[in-house]
C-alpha cells in the first residue's frame, strides 16, 4: 500500500485537538444537515400521507386544487359521469374538510374530518390498533389517532365526544396517522362525515377513479376531462407532487429547510477548509521536503485529499450515528426526521465533496511551496 | 573520459529582486563524476547551498547549464524538476528532515513510494538501506526516538536507497558530534565508492576533508580552488594555482 494513506493518516492524528475541531465541524455540519433533510423528507410525507393511502389510480378535483388539505368541492353528479367512461371500474368519494371537536371536559379543538364509505373503500383509516373498520359503522362512530387522545381530551376507545353539536364515540384507534398542522384527523364515514363539516349530501371533494387493469390511464384521463367540465384529473403521483410543491415549495418551508441545509454545508466547508489549512501550514516542511526528494505536486496533492477524505468518512460515521439517534427519538412525534438510505448516501457524498473542496485551500498552498526552504530550516 | 553524474556549466544565480537582489553564483562549472566524493568548502554566504541546490535541480540557474546524465535541464517546468530530482538525485539535509510521523523505515520508504515502486519492493529495498548505515535495529522507531546521528544515517538511507547516481549532502555533520560526524562521512566515503554515485558534500568542518576524493573551494559565488586527491595527497588544479597567482599578484 502507497505511504499516501499513512502520512495522510500520521498527518490527521498527530494534532488530535486540531483533528477533533476538524470532526466537530463535519459532525455539526452533517448532523444540521441530516435534521434540514430528514425534516424535509418527514415533511413531505406526511403532507401526502393521505394520498399515498388511498386507494385511487386517478384523482378527479375541482379544477386549481392546490393540495389535499384544499376543502373545495365538487358536485357528486360527476361520479356518476366518471363512471359512465369506459375504463373506469369504479368512483368513489371522499370528503375532507375542518370542524370543531367539543372536549368532554370542556372547550373545542379543531379536527380534519376524512369521510368515505368504510366498505367501497377509498380513504379509510390504516393502521388500526385498536377497534374495528366495521365498528365505523355504528352510528356516531368515529377513529382517530391514538397519539391524539390528549388533544382531544378522551380516554381512548369508547370515549365520547361532540362535532357540531353531534355526539360522536371512538370505535377505532390508529397508531401513527399523524397531521403536520398538527390538527388531529377524524375518520368518519361519508354521509357522517358531510354533515360534521356541513357539506351538502350531494356534494364531496374528491372522486378516487379505479381503472380497469387494461385500461391506459392517460386515455381515462383524457377521456374523464373531455366529459366532466370543471375539473382537474390528476395521477396520484402528479397530486403527491403537486401537494409537495404547494407545502414545500408555496409556503417557503422547503426553502427554508434548504437554507439551513446550505448553511450547514458552509460552517462545515469553512471549519474543515480552516483546520485543513493550518495542518497543511504545520507540515508545510514536510511537503517541502517530499517535493525536495522529487515527489509530484499530485502525489502531495493526494495525501492532503486523503487527508480531507478520511475526516469526512470519520466525520460522517459520527454524523450518521447521531442522526440515527434523531430519527428514533422523533419518529413518533408530530413532524418526524426521515432518513431513507438515498439520503444517507447523499449526505455521505456531500460530506466527502465537502471535505475535499475544504482541502482546495491547503493545496493551493502547497502549490506555492519552494522546495529550497529545506536548506533554510 | 567518463560522462558526469552532474555538471554545472556556466552557472550564474541571482537571488531576490530590485534593490535586494544578489548574484549568488556569478559564473560557475562544476562537474560531479560517479566513484567520487566531492567536497565544496566555503564560508558562509559563498554559495555553496546555491550550488548544490542547483545541482539538485531544486533551483535554475539565471544563466548557464545544468546537465544531468547527460541531459540538460533548461527550460524544464517544476514537475520536470521533481522527476530529474526523483530519478537521480538523492538529499541529505543538516536537519535530516526526516517525516516525524513515520518510522525509519517509512522515511526510506517514502523516497521509493515517491517513485511509484511496489511497496513490497520499496520495503526490501528500505531495509537493506538501513543495512547499509548499521540501523537495521531502527527499523520501526520514529524519529523522535533515535538520536541526531541515527536521524542522520536514516536520511543517508533515504537518499541511497532509490539507487541515486549523485547524492547531494548539505553540512551532513554540522548538527553532529565529531564521533557521530566522523561516521556519517564513512558512510558517504563507502557510498562513494559506487563507480555509478557521484557524491557532493557542502561543508565549512575542514575535519571531513579526509574522506574526499576532490575538494572545491568557493566564494562569493565563484569557485576558486579545487584539489584533487592523489597518492601523495592532493593536487592543486589549475584554478586554484591561478587563484594563489593572483593572490600572490596582489
Amino acid at each position: 500500500m502507497s505511504l499516501i494513506f499513512t502520512l495522510a493518516r500520521r498527518n490527521l492524528f498527530h494534532d488530535r485537538l486540531r483533528f477533533i475541531a476538524t470532526l466537530v465541524g463535519i459532525v455539526f455540519s452533517m448532523v444540521l444537515v441530516t435534521i434540514q433533510m430528514g425534516l424535509y423528507l418527514g415533511f413531505g410525507r406526511m403532507v401526502t400521507t393521505m394520498i399515498d393511502h388511498a386507494d385511487a389510480d386517478l384523482w378527479i378535483m375541482p379544477a386549481g386544487t392546490k393540495c389535499f388539505e384544499d376543502p373545495s368541492v365538487l358536485d357528486e353528479q360527476k361520479r356518476f359521469r366518471a363512471l359512465s367512461v369506459k375504463g373506469v371500474t369504479d368512483a368513489v368519494p371522499v370528503v375532507i374538510g375542518f370542524a370543531q371537536w367539543k372536549i368532554p371536559a370542556g372547550g373545542t379543538t379543531p379536527v380534519f374530518i376524512i369521510g368515505s364509505n368504510i366498505k367501497s373503500g377509498g380513504l379509510p383509516p390504516w393502521n388500526l390498533v385498536e377497534g374495528s373498520l366495521d365498528a365505523l359503522a355504528i352510528p356516531g362512530a368515529v377513529a382517530v389517532d391514538r397519539s391524539y387522545l390528549d388533544r382531544l381530551g378522551i380516554s381512548g376507545l369508547g370515549a365520547s365526544a361532540e362535532i357540531r353539536d353531534q355526539r360522536v364515540e371512538v370505535r377505532a384507534l390508529t397508531r401513527g396517522i399523524r397531521s403536520f398542522t398538527t390538527t388531529p384527523y377524524v375518520f368518519a364515514p361519508l354521509d357522517r362525515a358531510r354533515s360534521y363539516i356541513g357539506m351538502a349530501a350531494n356534494k364531496t371533494t374528491y372522486i378516487l377513479v379505479r381503472i380497469a387493469p387494461d385500461a391506459n390511464a392517460e386515455t381515462v384521463r383524457s377521456r374523464l376531462k373531455a366529459d366532466i367540465s370543471d375539473i382537474e384529473v390528476l395521477t396520484s403521483a402528479e397530486f403527491r407532487n403537486r401537494s409537495r410543491s404547494f407545502w414545500l415549495f408555496g409556503t417557503g418551508a422547503g426553502a427554508a429547510l434548504f437554507a439551513g441545509a446550505l448553511l450547514g454545508v458552509i460552517v462545515g466547508t469553512v471549519i474543515v477548509a480552516q483546520t485543513l489549512y493550518a495542518s497543511t501550514k504545520d507540515h508545510l516542511n514536510e511537503f517541502a521536503t517530499l517535493r525536495a526528494i522529487g515527489s509530484s505536486g499530485k502525489y502531495i496533492h493526494k495525501v492532503i485529499i486523503w487527508q480531507a477524505v478520511l475526516s469526512a468518512v470519520i466525520g460522517f460515521c459520527i454524523a450518521a450515528g447521531v442522526g440515527l439517534l434523531i430519527v428514533t427519538k422523533t419518529a413518533e412525534t408530530a413532524l418526524p426526521i426521515v432518513m431513507t438510505p438515498q439520503l444517507t448516501l447523499g449526505l455521505f457524498a456531500l460530506t466527502i465533496a465537502m471535505c475535499v473542496l475544504s482541502a482546495l485551500g491547503a493545496i493551493a498552498k502547497v502549490m506555492r511551496i519552494d522546495p529550497a526552504m529545506v536548506f533554510t530550516r | 573520459m567518463t560522462q558526469p553524474v552532474i555538471e554545472a556549466v556556466g552557472v550564474v544565480k541571482f537571488l531576490g529582486s530590485g534593490a535586494g537582489q544578489v548574484a549568488a553564483l556569478k559564473g560557475v562549472s562544476l562537474a560531479l563524476a560517479g566513484g567520487e566524493l566531492t567536497v565544496l568548502m566555503g564560508p558562509s554566504g559563498s554559495g555553496k547551498t546555491t550550488l548544490l541546490s542547483i545541482l539538485g535541480c531544486i533551483l535554475a540557474p539565471t544563466r548557464g547549464i545544468v546537465r544531468v546524465r547527460g541531459n540538460s535541464t533548461q527550460g524544464l517546468g517544476p514537475e520536470d524538476l521533481a522527476k530529474v530530482r526523483r530519478e537521480h538525485v538523492g538529499f541529505i539535509f543538516q536537519s535530516y528532515h526526516l517525516f516525524p510521523t513515520l518510522t525509519a523505515a517509512e522515511n526510506i520508504r517514502l523516497v521509493l513510494d515517491v517513485r511509484g515502486v511496489c511497496s513490497k519492493q520499496a520495503i526490501t529495498s528500505a531495509r537493506e538501506a538501513l543495512a547499509i548505515v548499521g540501523l537495521a535495529h531502527k527499523e520501526r522507531s520514529f524519529p523522535i526516538e533515535m538520536s541526531g546521528g541515527e536521524q542522520q544515517r536514516i536520511a543517508i538511507a533515504r537518499a541511497i536507497a532509490g539507487n541515486a547516481s549523485a547524492i547531494l549532502a548539505d553540512e551532513p555533520t554540522a548538527a553532529l558530534d565529531s564521533e557521530n560526524g566522523h561516521a556519517i562521512m564513512s558512510i558517504l566515503a563507502a557510498i562513494a565508492k559506487d563507480p555509478g554515485r557521484a557524491v557532493l558534500v557542502v561543508a565549512h568542518d575542514p575535519r571531513i576533508l579526509p574522506f574526499a576524493d576532490r575538494v572545491v573551494r568557493i566564494e562569493d559565488g565563484l569557485i576558486v580552488g579545487e584539489e584533487q586527491k592523489s597518492a601523495g595527497g592532493y593536487a592543486k588544479s589549475e584554478v586554484e594555482l591561478a587563484f594563489h597567482g593572483r593572490s600572490k599578484k596582489a
